[in-house]
């Protein structure tokens, strides 16, 4: 029998228990997704499941939602589970929304994220919109993080159960709009659960390894290698960010990023250097020492809340915080102010800068599993 | 009417008929001999492969030795494409214009089945050809001007297709020819007719080109057949080695249930066609006209006098053909949209491209291909279920 606890599984059903619900399972073709979709079938039974793959990608790619041996799995464990399978090609918003912003952020010496912007556009916009078209009632997908309804009536979006794989920081854009229409069956579990869960199953993505780095980048091509077939990288200097002293050559300018610390070498002082700044018109990454490499502070724009509005007290005092600036970055103490259409988020302790096009999560100080909202790094 | 459901996919394929399902059955069971041999079983299967072979070739209007048997239209478009170009560079290399004057040209229509634009792509890339493509007009046609400006006498192979497949547009194939023969007579030309056999006179049609390919299972015959014809002394390449079958031309051993088969397909069609023709047709308009009369915003494709029976292809203002089709499965309904890839997607169509569509419109075209199965009911069902799908996706 299972090991794991279905019976906290899922909340979103139990809040829905009196509704004939369908849903629409976002399958990629991986082990979360599967036993999510099968997770579902379990709750709600094969007419109410249908399962979905996005071809997002038209370029060749190791994995991720793109290939045809992904589709192949996601339609074999459909079958399997005896539930509708549809492909929907979002491959021109893809494009536009993702892949685009990639390359021309890296062009103008931004580091974007594109799971952020994939869930932002793709998966919680475009196939939400397509769901509510074809009469589903919710998306679900195999994220681990998890939702709750507050007793007003209000969605929470919390962390995962398995913090290694809490996947809560590319999902902190959500607001209460998509929430509303999300359910993340797996999020309870942990990964090895879900594994052992698919196992069990018997389904054929149960040892499929989890997605690595970007989909749609193959990794003998590598970052380089498909930026530089996109746009012009250039050639530029290390500069000390103290003195200004030229410190030798880089590769291109528009590969490093800012916080990086590999490549930059060694101080006079014989302490590592850190990237503090990278300016791609000049052509010049300036580094420094390590103290150098840390921030107060960062501000953010594209600013969004899980409450749909900000927390009170945002713009006169600002708001304690916990900023998560990474997908598994530890959580430190922040207050974060309104500042103009975008958000300052001060820390209590410097922290490593973070590179311009990342997103900083905050999350609730007093429950720590809980997400405020999110910004992207000016 | 297939069971509760109303199949609109012929174009894609097509259930068997049951001339050619009988046809086979003694292929599926005792006569199982290899026709390559010299004993009994193998003679028997010989006959069968013959008299099939016969059968294609006099419907297509070519003798039997100017047929080649293939897997299907894909084959016979490749065999067509790089096996037409090895050909016609091999026994006319004296008159090659383009020695010293660029590379070789293949040619094709925007608007062909990937079946041939992926052939030629294959050959370009393989050859060092240069490849060009003709853009169609307005109402789904090859552009006429455009292939003359294009053919020039490094051409050396030229592919236009018979019958579009997602529009049902009838191309010119004549013009086409005359053209080609004019301009770049040392070229070869290829029409892919796989659309045209169930509502055309393909061997009147297609009488100007010299290479023609067919494909079973989109006339009522098994998948896995197909044939490329073979005119005015053509000759093709083999793409596959082996033990030298189809005269050279195709090694491997035949498929012989699938021959008889698809020959006694293409036999039944071919007798049937002038009534079939004429009740589709009947059904294509009233889907047509009823659906225009239900729904705002409908712009049928192409002019319907230049457009075969079966196919009718609508955009629908306003509405992703991706989400009808789904839409329109649950309410019984089979529709494509635009051509599915090997995941299964549906990818942007080259075909409303080539017309110049822009994206947005090419993601509205849903394609309604009819055929023998094809029934009153089918077309009752479609006018009342379509049009609310159109107007719930639209709000």
């Amino acid at each position: 029998m299972s090991t794991v606890p279905w019976s906290r599984f899922p909340r979103w059903s139990n809040a829905c228990e009196t509704r004939n619900v369908r849903v629409l399972v976002a399958m990629s073709g991986g082990v979360d997704s599967s036993v999510a979709a099968s997770l579902l079938v379990d709750r709600l039974g094969t007419e109410q499941v249908v399962g979905a793959t996005l071809k997002l990608w038209g370029g060749e790619s190791d994995s991720g939602c793109c290939s045809v041996a992904d589709v192949d799995d996601a339609r074999r464990v459909a079958d399997q589970l005896g539930i509708v399978h549809h492909v929907f090609n979002f491959a021109e918003d893809f494009e536009t929304h993702v892949v685009e912003p990639y390359v021309s952020g890296h062009a103008a010496g931004r580091t974007p994220n594109p799971c952020i912007e994939c869930n932002r556009h793709l998966k919680f916009d475009r196939l939400l919109d397509r769901a509510t078209a074809l009469g589903f009632d919710a998306v679900a997908t195999g994220h681990h993080a998890r939702s709750e309804q507050a007793p007003d009536g209000r969605w929470r979006l919390l962390r995962g159960a398995d913090p290694a794989k809490d996947q809560s920081y590319v999902l902190a854009m959500l607001g209460q709009h998509q929430l509303a229409r999300s359910v993340f069956p797996v999020g309870d579990g942990t990964k090895d659960e879900v594994r052992a869960e698919a196992a069990r199953r018997g389904l054929r993505t149960a040892a499929k390894p989890d997605s690595q780095d970007v989909c749609f980048i193959r990794s003998d091509v590598g970052r380089a290698g498909f930026l530089g077939d996109r746009v012009p990288l250039h050639p530029g200097r290390l500069v000390d960010d103290a003195t200004g002293a030229d410190l030798g050559p880089v590769d291109a300018v528009e590969l490093v990023t800012v916080g990086q610390r590999r490549g930059m070498g060694h101080g006079t002082d014989g302490r590592r250097r850190f990237v503090t700044a990278v300016d791609v018109p000049t052509r010049r990454v300036r580094v420094g020492p390590p103290e150098a490499a840390l921030a107060g502070g960062v501000d953010l724009h594209t600013v969004t809340w899980v409450d749909d509005a900000p927390p009170v007290g945002l713009a006169a005092d600002g708001v304690v915080a916990l900023a998560q600036c990474s997908a598994h970055g530890r959580p430190v103490a922040c207050t974060a102010r309104t500042d103009g259409d975008g958000m300052t988020v001060s820390f209590d302790v410097p922290q490593r800068r973070i590179a311009p096009g990342q997103t900083v999560a905050l999350y609730d100080t007093n429950h720590p599993d809980r997400v405020l909202g999110s910004g992207v790094v000016r | 009417m297939t069971g509760s459901r109303a199949y609109f996919d012929h174009a894609a394929t097509s259930p068997l008929r049951p001339e050619a399902f009988e046809a086979m059955l003694p292929f599926w069971t005792g006569e199982f001999g290899n026709p390559s041999g010299a004993h009994v079983e193998s003679r028997r299967a010989r006959i069968a492969l013959d008299d099939a072979r016969d059968q294609v070739a006099e419907l297509l209007g070519v003798g039997p030795g100017d047929i080649v048997l293939t897997s299907g239209g894909t084959e016979a478009d490749d065999l067509a494409v790089q096996g037409g170009w090895e050909a016609v560079l091999a026994t006319d290399p004296a008159t090659d214009p383009g020695a010293g004057a660029g590379p070789p040209v293949v040619l094709c229509a925007a608007m062909e089945h990937h079946a041939v634009l992926e052939a030629c792509a294959a050959l370009a890339r393989r050859t060092g050809a240069e490849l060009r493509h003709i853009a169609s007009d307005a109402d789904g046609r090859v552009d006429l001007d455009a292939l003359a400006d294009a053919c020039d006498p490094g051409v050396r192979l030229v592919s236009v297709m018979t019958v579009n497949n997602e529009l049902g547009t009838i191309q010119p194939i004549d013009a086409v020819a005359e053209v080609v023969a004019r301009r770049s007579p040392g070229a070869v030309f290829h029409t892919d007719a796989v659309q045209a056999v169930p509502w055309l006179d393909v061997a009147a049609l297609t009488a100007t080109a010299h290479l023609v390919s067919i494909s079973g299972h989109k006339f009522g015959g098994p998948k896995g057949t197909g044939a490329l014809a073979l005119r005015h002394g053509a000759t093709v390449r083999p793409r596959i080695a082996g033990g030298g079958q189809e005269r050279g031309r195709r090694s491997g051993t035949p498929n012989v249930a699938g021959a008889v088969g698809m020959a006694a397909a293409l036999a039944a069609t071919v007798s049937e066609r002038d009534a079939t023709v004429a009740r589709v047709a009947g059904l294509r308009d009233r889907l047509a006209d009823g659906l225009a009369a239900r729904v705002a915003g409908l712009v049928e494709s192409g002019d319907r006098a230049d457009r075969v029976a079966g196919i009718l292809h609508l955009r629908v203002a306003g509405v992703e053909a991706e989400a009808m089709v789904v839409l329109l499965d649950e309410a019984g309904i089979a529709v494509s949209a635009g051509a599915a890839c090997s995941s299964g997607a549906v990818e942007p169509s080259h075909v409303l491209a080539s017309m110049g569509l822009d994206p947005e419109t090419s993601r509205s075209g849903i394609r309604f291909s009819l055929g023998v199965a094809t029934t009153e009911d089918d077309v009752d069902r479609a006018l009342e279920q379509v049009p609310p799908v159109v107007e719930r996706l639209r709000n």
